[in-house]
């Protein structure tokens, strides 16, 4: 049986990326606890768009927790209280009447506001732009069981490659740091045979990418593990750091080598 | 060919086939985790109807896999400086300059500026138009915009009535439903299907409900394939129990649609730690959103859309009737016939952009000579023109009064009604005398906020019910037109006496290609309001499969 709800939110209104934004109060009464959380936010912008005010502008798309589109604060927590699960897979039942709930966009440098709560996200395609792929040309690949993979590796790139590009961890980080998400996107093709030959020059290209980006550096919290919505391991950002040394110390060498030829 | 229930054209289907093998070997090669047997080469599993394990998987998100994949391949040529993207930024017309394509108009969703992009031909991979029933599986932002613009130009639409239902989703839970969720079809290999023998048993707990009392109506039904049965008659019977009063979970407006599918034997039989192995990640995702355990209590399951066969007319070379417009995916409608067999979507998808298009766009080039045009050629100004008379028009109804959510709700229910898992004569005629009252409504009655110079995500569905307000249209008299039962469209009027479809295939193995003659152009319809002229809207027979 489905209960109802009645909540206060507190929702982050700002008109554009230069504007001055707020916290402005919004009743949301009678709230079904079988509803998603935007479901949540769907009624109480039609009755916000019936009474002719600017509804509350949020970004989603599936709505299933698999396309990174939707995402936001929810009382200090990246895509909110439950584990592992996205702002549109989250349902209200998590709530409880009379709760005040604080609404606000992802929070970093790297992602500006565009309104309310809708940030722009272009930084991360940016670091996937810096080298996140195999450069394999259209209609010129060999037979795909020419490359025999280990079970074990492929499981593990695999669990890299959920990610969704959502941007929680940069959300939820103190340091507002990419770092899950970039070494999500390298570990998982530094653990494919295909994506060995171009493992270095994509590791130090993305993470340079990454810092200019203003996104900031990993200093271990953690926190961005617990955010995310596919639970994607902290231990890549290892991994994607001793790649990094390792490319730094042997880059110097190699050019050193260059240079006294 | 038999997948679409022979109403696929056999080119495309055996191109689709040939290019298949290639697509596995491009994707591994752009670095998609593809499942690995412990010898390291790729595993297989079956799916979605196939009789044999023969489909290539990525844990239990291929498409996303294969999408990160083609973005991926897409970011490095971004990189290379050959592509520029433009996110959010939305088509709203097509230029058409001496009866070719000729550019687009688009409106960029954050400043609102629309403007034209002009080039020597345009691909439209837009998708389908699954969300004119309001709910779907498919992501909130699918439209039909960009192929239902380019239809009013002049592109054929081709059988817009062959929709596809899935017969495992998570059922409606309220009115406030925005989107619903398709559960892995692989839960009816262990779950049995089953609702209350009465009518009056459906709040019961169905833990309660004794075995005498449960109708496990697919067992019943069909001995020999039990609830393994083909997706489209798995989705009819479930309508059908439900029709009869029999449906189970909620009520939402007075009537309770959903059937249980039950792991309870299985549980006994299997253990619950193999069926928690085998399905643990969709009894989570089932519980996350209904709520209920589905090891302690049966889980609901509901039919719903999932796909669209039906979609732009496209030659062998995926080119529109419109020369210089060609449309690939989802968003055409040559490869799947009446009905689509699982995993084939991503197929086409990929096949038409690795491998089709890049040979057959690169043939028209070659042999493009038109001339150059210019920002202020008059057919790019009209075209601008249309879409800045629409937008005010969508911002300055007479009585606004309505939500463009509250009209797309409307029709959705009318068109899953009427021309959803059954169809029939009378439904459609009442849904054909509908629409046009809706959509009248719609253009004197609808709210918008805000401004068109700034983000407006309600401008934006404004202008997407709008067109799928015409689009429900023809699906109808499309599927009133199609007096036969093939794949996803059933007409209720022509079934075998075990109530499966009957196809006609003396009369009816033609591509209903509904052009747009006789219909007034936009500038023409009254008060701007566009109007179709439903009689004189004809099926333009342009081949025979």
């Amino acid at each position: 049986m489905s209960k109802k709800l009645n909540l206060t939110l507190h929702v982050w209104r700002q008109k554009g990326p230069t504007a001055a934004g707020d916290f402005v109060k919004y009743p949301a009464s009678g709230i079904d606890d079988h509803m998603s959380f935007l479901e949540m936010l769907d009624v109480v912008n039609e009755g916000l768009i019936e009474k002719g005010d600017d509804p509350i502008a949020f970004d989603h798309d599936c709505r299933e927790g698999i396309c990174g589109s939707c995402g936001v604060m929810i009382n200090g927590m990246a895509h909110g209280p439950r584990k592992a699960t996205t702002a549109c897979q989250l349902h209200m039942r998590v709530f409880h009447d009379g709760d005040e709930i604080w609404i606000e966009p992802w929070r970093a440098a790297a992602f500006p506001v565009i309104k309310d709560l809708i940030v722009d996200r272009g930084s991360l395609d940016r670091i996937v732009q810096s080298g996140g792929y195999v450069s394999v040309r259209t209609g010129a690949a060999r037979d795909a069981n020419n490359i025999a993979i280990p079970k074990d590796d492929a499981d593990l790139a695999m669990d890299a490659a959920q990610c969704i590009g959502c941007g929680a961890c940069v959300a939820a980080c103190p340091n507002a740091s990419a770092s899950l998400f970039t070494s999500a996107k390298i570990g998982h093709l530094a653990l494919l045979p295909q994506g060995g030959p171009e493992r270095e020059d994509r590791v130090r290209r993305m993470v340079l990418q990454h810092d200019a980006e203003l996104f900031g550096s990993c200093t271990q919290h953690g926190e961005c593990e617990a955010a995310c919505p596919k639970q994607i391991s902290i231990n890549f950002i290892a991994r994607m750091n001793a790649d990094f040394i390792k490319t730094a110390v042997t880059a110097n060498a190699d050019l050193k080598q260059r240079e006294g030829q | 060919m038999k997948g679409g229930d022979f109403r696929a054209r056999e080119s495309n289907v055996y191109r689709l086939a040939e290019v298949s093998g290639n697509i596995i070997d491009q994707c591994t090669a752009q670095g998609v985790p593809f499942a690995r047997e412990y010898g390291g080469l790729l595993d297989n599993r079956s799916f979605g109807g196939a009789q044999v394990s023969r489909t290539f998987y990525a844990r239990g998100q291929t498409g996303q896999q294969l999408l990160l994949g083609a973005y991926q391949a897409l970011e490095r040529q971004v990189d290379a400086g050959t592509v520029h993207t433009h996110g959010r930024h939305e088509m709203l017309d097509l230029i058409v300059i001496d009866g070719v394509a000729r550019g687009i108009v688009t409106r960029d969703l954050v400043t609102g500026e629309i403007r034209p992009w002009l080039a020597d031909c345009v691909v439209l991979a837009t998708g389908g138009y699954g969300n004119v029933f309001y709910l779907s599986t498919n992501a909130k932002g699918c439209n039909t915009t960009a192929i239902w613009r380019a239809h009013r130009l002049g592109a054929a639409f081709a059988n817009p009535c062959y929709t596809q239902i899935h017969p495992t989703c998570i059922p409606v839970a309220g009115d406030y439903q925005s989107k619903l969720t398709l559960m892995s079809e692989s839960l009816r290999n262990d779950g049995r299907v089953w609702v209350p023998k009465d009518p009056a048993d459906a709040t019961k707990d169905p833990r309660t409900i004794a075995e005498g009392n449960r109708d496990y109506y697919l067992e019943t039904r069909y001995p020999a394939f039990g609830n393994l049965v083909p997706r489209d008659i798995a989705s009819r019977a479930a309508k059908k129990v439900c029709d009869e009063g029999r449906g189970v979970g909620p009520a939402v407006d007075g009537e309770r649609r959903g059937v249980y599918l039950d792991f309870a034997d299985s549980i006994k039989r299997l253990g619950k730690s193999k069926i928690e192995e085998r399905y643990g990640n969709l009894f989570e995702m089932y519980e996350r959103i209904a709520g209920e355990n589905p090891y302690e209590t049966p889980m609901r399951i509901y039919p719903a859309s999932h796909y669209t066969m039906g979609g732009l007319w496209v030659d062998y070379n995926l080119m529109t009737t419109i020369p210089g417009l060609f449309a690939a995916g989802e968003a055409n409608f040559s490869d799947h016939g009446a009905n689509r067999l699982g995993a084939s979507a991503l197929m086409q998808g990929l096949a038409d952009g690795y491998f089709v298009l890049p040979s057959t766009l690169a043939g028209y080039l070659a042999n493009f000579k038109g001339p150059k045009i210019a920002d202020d050629h008059a057919e790019v100004r009209a075209a601008v023109g249309r879409v800045n008379d629409r937008l005010k028009l969508l911002m300055s109804a007479p009585k606004p009064s309505r939500t463009p959510d509250s009209f797309h709700k409307e029709l959705g229910r009318l068109v899953w009604d009427e021309c959803g898992m059954g169809r029939n004569a009378e439904g459609l005629r009442k849904a054909l005398a509908r629409i046009p009252e809706l959509r009248e409504e719609f253009w004197k009655g609808v709210r918008v906020t805000g401004s068109g110079a700034e983000l407006n995500q309600t401008l934006e569905k404004a202008g997407r019910v709008a067109d799928f307000l015409e689009l429900g249209e023809l699906m109808c008299i499309d599927a009133l037109n199609r007096e036969e039962s093939a794949g996803g469209h059933f007409r209720e009027e022509h079934q075998t006496e075990d109530g499966e479809a009957k196809r006609d295939d003396e009369k009816f193995s033609y591509v209903a290609a509904w052009g747009a003659h006789g219909r007034p152009q936009q500038a023409e319809a009254q008060q701007g309001a566009p109007h179709l002229r439903v009689r004189e809207a004809r099926p333009t027979e342009l081949q025979v499969t």
